[in-house]
């Protein structure tokens, strides 16, 4: 009985307070959600790394913008499972008054914490994911798909390496839906292109002996392999095409790779492929300086995902102080009306499907001898404007999107 | 094992049974019921694992199959033919049942580490499956599906709601487990498990007991994944992955194997473990339940409630 009166009495208090705080700040405080992968493949690329960057963000925010209210951040290791991302989730909007959840590298892990968070008013920002599904079939009004997606890495890359002569294509492909979507993308730009595929052979998920596709491939004479396939399957690929010989006689195209995975593989596995990427460290001054103060905390450069991930909730938190409250459906309207202008986009704008859309960069992997200190890895070979990055509004798929 | 042997369980079984399903009628209250749910629906999981490995002595490392198939269907019912919730969780169970007995065909013509082996490939087809069908969602999941209304009635989108639905279903499925283990049926596995020969020489037909509890184990296991898809609203590759074949043995063998609380202590441990972990240590849980589980083998290898059970029987012989 007892504690039902005591339950009571905090449901009415919390009642209370809600309603008071409707037009302002609930209990004056922000509080950041970062979900990621801490331990498993993805831990590179997001990770730790980007709950340095989140933490950095706030604090840049709390010293530039000064704000009336606290801000806060919480993390969590979501081991790669939708199902433990999710009950997470529910947990820090139910129990501990997370407003915003974050990063959610892995796809399944991210289409899952959308739905919770869209069903419980709060907003996702998501940086390391990279499926389109997020901005098309499962889009909602609550999510930005922030640094990247599949579009735009296999598109991007795909586009340029064949107008700047790749004509003729052979695809090694994972053999899921994920790689056969990334094969199928980009096969249709290769051909609108003016290239050709000469084949394709697939894989299976995930594999580690790669040999007998890298002879198909070789045996194909295509001046590019493409890979349509990630994370380790990528590296394995590109070490053993290596070892081979293959590379440099033909080249491969990395059509979802991070600067991650290059460190790892090495220049001399790596060295003149073309991949496409949301950020370099090393662009222009801007983005050296803000990758030096992130290489200080963490050891490492910062990847795309880290970058993006310290851009959005930067741009969050502001939007959040413009609009006076962090009532989901408010905070998101001012972040789509304002633009993104910041070391990581310039006049970057979030779309109605979602889709927080930015300049890209096709870049070269550089040759062991060019490369004239730590992390110098890439030749910046083109600019991909924003509009042509990512998928155009008219072949969305998302219901939200007027046509 | 049996609690039959001793005098004191016997009497202390039927209050202790009590007190736990009073505990689990106001825990929600106390602790986070979706946090309960999930201990619930794993706890059941290893439960009906136990019952064929604790009982019949099989070791099948093919478990996820029926966990993740079951969640499958469970969602493809709900979300694309909008069928009521607890429609969706028999017709999961129902599917992991048939699957079950598919399994269960084959595999039991062999024993041991062939036994294993064989479920363990059959479980990767289903895996294999799941990756490249399309309704499956593939490596993205089938998402979005939702809890919807009991019998057409009652809103599980309320957290508590659907905590008592959870509650019932793995109360339901320990009866049967109970049931099953202190039935003329149970005795019978029990005795395959300890001789096999010698339960053929006594004209049972041993096949066919193992293949029913094997079924049995099977749909319980389903049971559980159905319910799961419904408490998170999803069901992913995790589910049928061979990971999850291997960690509920780890619940098993933790909690006590063979013992009718231990795999639902031992799932209570490894979740809370887990998600508890998840925003302390970071990448260092999958050490931390390393060494649990070589503390386990080496220090108590009758895990937590077998090692309680024998530390009272001992103090009441003495």
């Amino acid at each position: 009985m007892h504690k039902k009166l005591l339950t009571a009495a905090c449901t009415a208090a919390l009642a209370l307070m809600a309603g008071g705080a409707q037009a302002q700040i609930s209990g004056n405080v922000v509080k950041v959600g970062v979900l990621t992968d801490m331990s498993g493949t993805y831990s590179d690329l997001a990770g730790q790394g980007t709950v340095v960057a989140t933490q950095m963000a706030i604090d840049d925010f709390v010293a530039q913008e000064k704000p009336a209210f606290k801000v806060e951040m919480v993390s969590a290791d979501h081991q790669n499972k939708a199902d433990i991302s999710s009950n997470k989730a529910r947990e820090w909007f139910e129990r501990e008054g997370v407003d915003v959840a974050t990063e959610l590298v892995t796809t399944s892990t991210a289409l899952a914490v959308m739905k919770v968070a869209k069903e419980m008013n709060r907003v996702t920002l998501m940086s390391g994911p990279g499926s389109t599904a997020i901005t098309n079939e499962q889009c909602n009004d609550l999510t930005v798909h922030y640094t990247y997606d599949t579009y735009a890495m296999a598109n991007g890359t795909a586009r340029a390496v064949t107008k700047q002569g790749g004509k003729t294509w052979f695809f090694l492909t994972a053999d899921y839906a994920f790689g056969h979507s990334l094969e199928k993308d980009s096969s249709a730009v290769v051909t609108a292109s003016g290239g050709k595929v000469l084949g394709s052979v697939r894989h299976p998920f995930p594999a580690s002996d790669f040999s007998s596709f890298l002879l198909q491939a070789q045996a194909s004479g295509a001046q590019i392999i493409g890979l349509a396939n990630a994370g380790a399957d990528t590296t394995n690929a590109i070490k053993q095409a290596a070892e081979f010989g293959i590379t440099p006689k033909q080249q491969l195209a990395g059509l979802l790779m991070f600067i991650s995975d290059v460190h790892s593989l090495g220049l001399k596995n790596a060295q003149s492929m073309y991949l496409t990427t949301g950020f370099y460290w090393d662009l222009n001054d801007e983005t050296r300086a803000w990758s030096k103060r992130f290489f200080d905390k963490q050891k490492r450069m910062p990847t795309m995902v880290q970058a993006g991930q310290y851009s959005s909730v930067l741009h969050y938190l502001k939007a959040v102080k413009a609009a006076g409250t962090d009532e989901a459906q408010k905070v998101m309207a001012q972040m789509k009306k304002t633009p993104i202008n910041d070391f990581f986009a310039k006049n970057g704008q979030i779309r109605d499907d979602g889709r927080m859309v930015h300049d890209m960069y096709l870049v070269q992997v550089k040759k062991p001898e060019e490369s004239k200190y730590p992390w110098d890895y890439y030749h910046v070979r083109q600019t991909i404007p924003a509009a042509e990055a990512f998928q155009p509004l008219s072949e969305s798929r998302c219901p939200l999107v007027k046509k | 094992m049996t609690i039959n042997n001793n005098g004191m369980f016997v009497r202390a079984t039927p209050l202790l049974f009590g007190a736990l399903f009073v505990i689990g009628l106001v825990a929600p209250f106390a602790v986070y019921p979706t946090f309960l749910m999930k201990i619930l629906c794993f706890g059941l999981f290893a439960c009906a694992f136990n019952l064929l490995l604790g009982f019949a002595g099989l070791l099948s490392f093919g478990h996820a199959a029926f966990l993740g198939t079951a969640g499958y269907i469970c969602g493809m019912l709900v979300r694309d033919l909008g069928v009521t919730p607890e429609v969706g969780i028999l017709g999961g169970t129902l599917a992991a049942a048939i699957l079950g007995w598919v399994f269960g065909v084959l595999a039991i013509r062999r024993s041991g580490i062939y036994f294993a082996m064989i479920t363990l490939a059959l479980a990767q087809m289903v895996f294999f499956f799941a990756l490249q069908w399309k309704a499956t969602g593939g490596e993205d999941g089938l998402q979005g599906v939702p809890r919807g209304h009991l019998f057409g009635l009652i809103d599980l989108s309320n957290n508590i709601a659907m905590y008592y639905l959870v509650f019932a279903v793995f109360c339901v499925g320990f009866f049967i487990i109970h049931r099953t283990i202190h039935s003329p049926f149970g005795q019978i596995l029990k005795a395959i498990r300890e001789n096999e020969p010698r339960a053929v020489s006594l004209g049972y037909d041993v096949a066919k007991y193992k293949l029913l509890a094997f079924v049995l184990s099977a749909a319980l296991a389903g049971m559980a994944g159905a319910t799961k898809t419904l408490v998170f609203q999803l069901a992913s590759l995790t589910d049928v992955h061979w990971h999850m074949s291997g960690e509920v043995v780890l619940m098993t063998l933790l909690g006590g194997l063979g013992t009718i609380l231990g795999p639902l202590v031992g799932a209570g441990v490894i979740v809370s473990l887990q998600s508890e972990l998840a925003d302390k240590v970071g990448s260092w849980v999958t050490v931390i339940m390393g060494v649990i589980f070589v503390l386990c083998v080496l220090l108590f290898r009758r895990g937590i409630v077998g090692e309680l059970q024998a530390l009272i029987k001992r103090a009441g012989i003495n």
